[in-house]
């Protein structure tokens, strides 16, 4: 675990860079990882952090599947938003923990 | 008389039957245990069945032979739960009347959920392994294949046993090695993930193995559709795959008994406390092991550990006490590297993998994260575990339900 600047916050990060801590996430902050993959968000994108910050926060596990039938965006269009990374970027930008399996 | 009823008799409904059968007073409890199927097997003997380390009869067993006597083992479909009226409906109309239901009705995969999969090819050169019948098809394919692209593939995260593809990748490697016809299988590893480490201790500890093997990798798959027609699998961002062979882990969805009784998730797994294994909306209903939508491995480790813990928590229910929020997502696992050789890994819902010994500490005599014989060793040895110890609720010496931290290495804890 390391401290990150990032949007003018101190906030923990993991080796790769995911927020440690969801609470510390900002709109700001979003943005700034945001730019650091070179995607520019938008309401959409919002709506999709918002509903996987919601999931994460219920203890709930998130696939892609279940974006995909959150009713906000189908998995193509996550695919769009998030290009090459659907789960793995929009969950950096969201602030909670990268998507893994055990090992 | 009260009932106690449990959906499934595979390794999870199996343990809390003879866990259960020596704990309710039998003036007071009648247990019953509901299977449609008559054959209990042992899943992590499907990883070897296709590469001819054991045979069919090796990895199954009637399953009438492990329920305990003094328990009612009743063989049928379940057709819906009313939990409402605190009833089961089984295909045949029975109503099994329930006082505290416990759902282990496993995990099993869909190959329907993803376009071209389960089409003409299926077992043709499209195959899981992730049941008998799949893995024993594969295995006669491989019998008589002369080589080409290999693809392992992972459909959709969660999957049973979540290292298994990456186990399979290493046994093929060693398999053709064999056979002598390592050079003419390509062998790449497709993942939605990452890597097929997606740890960084774990990556940093093992991904040379997928170097020293030859095995490619795939990261960021997440497949669209099989094109079955020209022997390519493509994702939703137009990457695609050739393979000559697909061996693939397709989605693995909860009984759909679930979504009829309104009870699963969007992949039909249960909302289940992750402490205490009682479910979210019921509270005279439990699940346990694969069934759960916990955010453990789905693995017999994982269901041995969590069926301690439950027992006690029946009891203490009975008795109106308040429930232990002890289960803390213990795992342990030996992965096959190939070569007769394993790795042994141990770790819970807030550790990763770590190195170390196990399960004394210092002492071993398995090592946690390295390569070994002595864990090949140990996981040959586990088959005899798993059918004289595991499912029949024996305690298992010197290794508890919750993750010890003695002995291994923890560094930065994330």
């Amino acid at each position: 675990m390391s401290v990150k600047t990032i949007a003018g916050m101190d906030v923990n990060v993991s080796e790769e860079g995911y927020l440690e801590d969801m609470s510390q996430w900002n709109e700001g902050i979003a943005n700034e990882i945001a730019g650091e993959i070179g995607i520019e968000l938008t309401d959409k994108h919002f709506e999709v952090l918002n509903y996987l910050r919601e999931k994460t926060a219920a203890k709930e596990a998130l696939t892609i599947r279940k974006v995909g039938k959150s009713g906000i965006v189908n998995i193509k269009e996550l695919y769009t938003l998030f290009p090459k990374g659907p789960l793995k970027f929009s969950s950096k930008i969201a602030g909670i923990p990268k998507p893994t399996s055990c090992i | 008389m009260k009932n106690l009823v449990i959906l499934g008799a595979g390794t999870s409904g199996t343990m809390m039957a003879n866990h259960l059968v020596s704990k309710l007073p039998k003036k007071e409890w009648e247990i019953t245990i509901v299977d449609q199927y008559s054959t209990h097997y042992y899943q992590p003997g499907f990883l070897f069945l296709p590469f001819d380390i054991y045979t069919t009869k090796q990895v199954k067993k009637k399953g009438k032979k492990f329920i305990p006597k003094g328990i009612r083992y009743v063989q049928d479909k379940i057709e819906i739960i009313k939990p409402e009226v605190n009833h089961v409906v089984l295909e045949h109309g029975e109503v099994l009347a329930y006082d505290i239901l416990i759902v282990a009705t496993g995990t099993k995969i869909a190959p329907e959920e993803t376009e071209g999969m389960k089409g003409p090819k299926w077992r043709e050169n499209i195959f899981d392994f992730y049941t008998y019948e799949g893995a024993k098809a594969l295995r006669n394919k491989f019998r008589e294949w002369e080589g080409g692209k290999l693809a392992i593939h992972i459909t959709e995260m969660p999957i049973k046993c979540p290292v298994a593809p990456l186990e399979f990748a290493f046994l093929a490697d060693s398999y053709f090695k064999n056979k002598g016809m390592r050079d003419k299988v390509d062998i790449t590893f497709v993942t939605p993930l990452d890597g097929a480490f997606t740890k960084p201790k774990a990556t940093k500890a093992l991904h040379h193995l997928l170097e020293d093997k030859n095995i490619k990798e795939v990261t960021d798959f997440n497949i669209e559709r099989v094109d079955y027609e020209n022997n390519k699998i493509i994702d939703y961002a137009d990457t695609e795959v050739e393979y000559d062979l697909l061996v693939t882990v397709p989605t693995n969805m909860g009984d759909a008994v679930m979504e009829r009784s309104g009870l699963g998730d969007e992949l039909n797994y249960v909302p289940t406390n992750k402490g205490t294994l009682q479910t979210i909306d019921h509270e005279n209903i439990f699940a346990i092991g694969d069934a759960t939508n916990l955010p453990a491995s789905k693995a017999g480790s994982v269901a041995h550990f969590e069926a301690e813990i439950l027992t006690e928590n029946i009891l203490r229910y009975i008795n109106g006490e308040k429930l232990k929020e002890e289960f803390d997502g213990h795992a342990n696992c030996f992965i096959e590297t190939g070569n007769g050789k394993a790795l042994l890994i141990d770790f819970n819902y807030t550790h990763e993998p770590v190195e170390g010994t196990f399960p004394f500490p210092g002492v071993g005599p398995l090592s946690l994260l390295k390569e070994s014989r002595t864990n090949h060793m140990g996981k040959m040895a586990f088959r005899w575990i798993y059918w004289n110890m595991l499912i029949k609720g024996v305690h298992i010496p010197f290794v508890s339900a919750t993750m010890t931290e003695k002995g291994k290495h923890f560094e930065t804890v994330q």
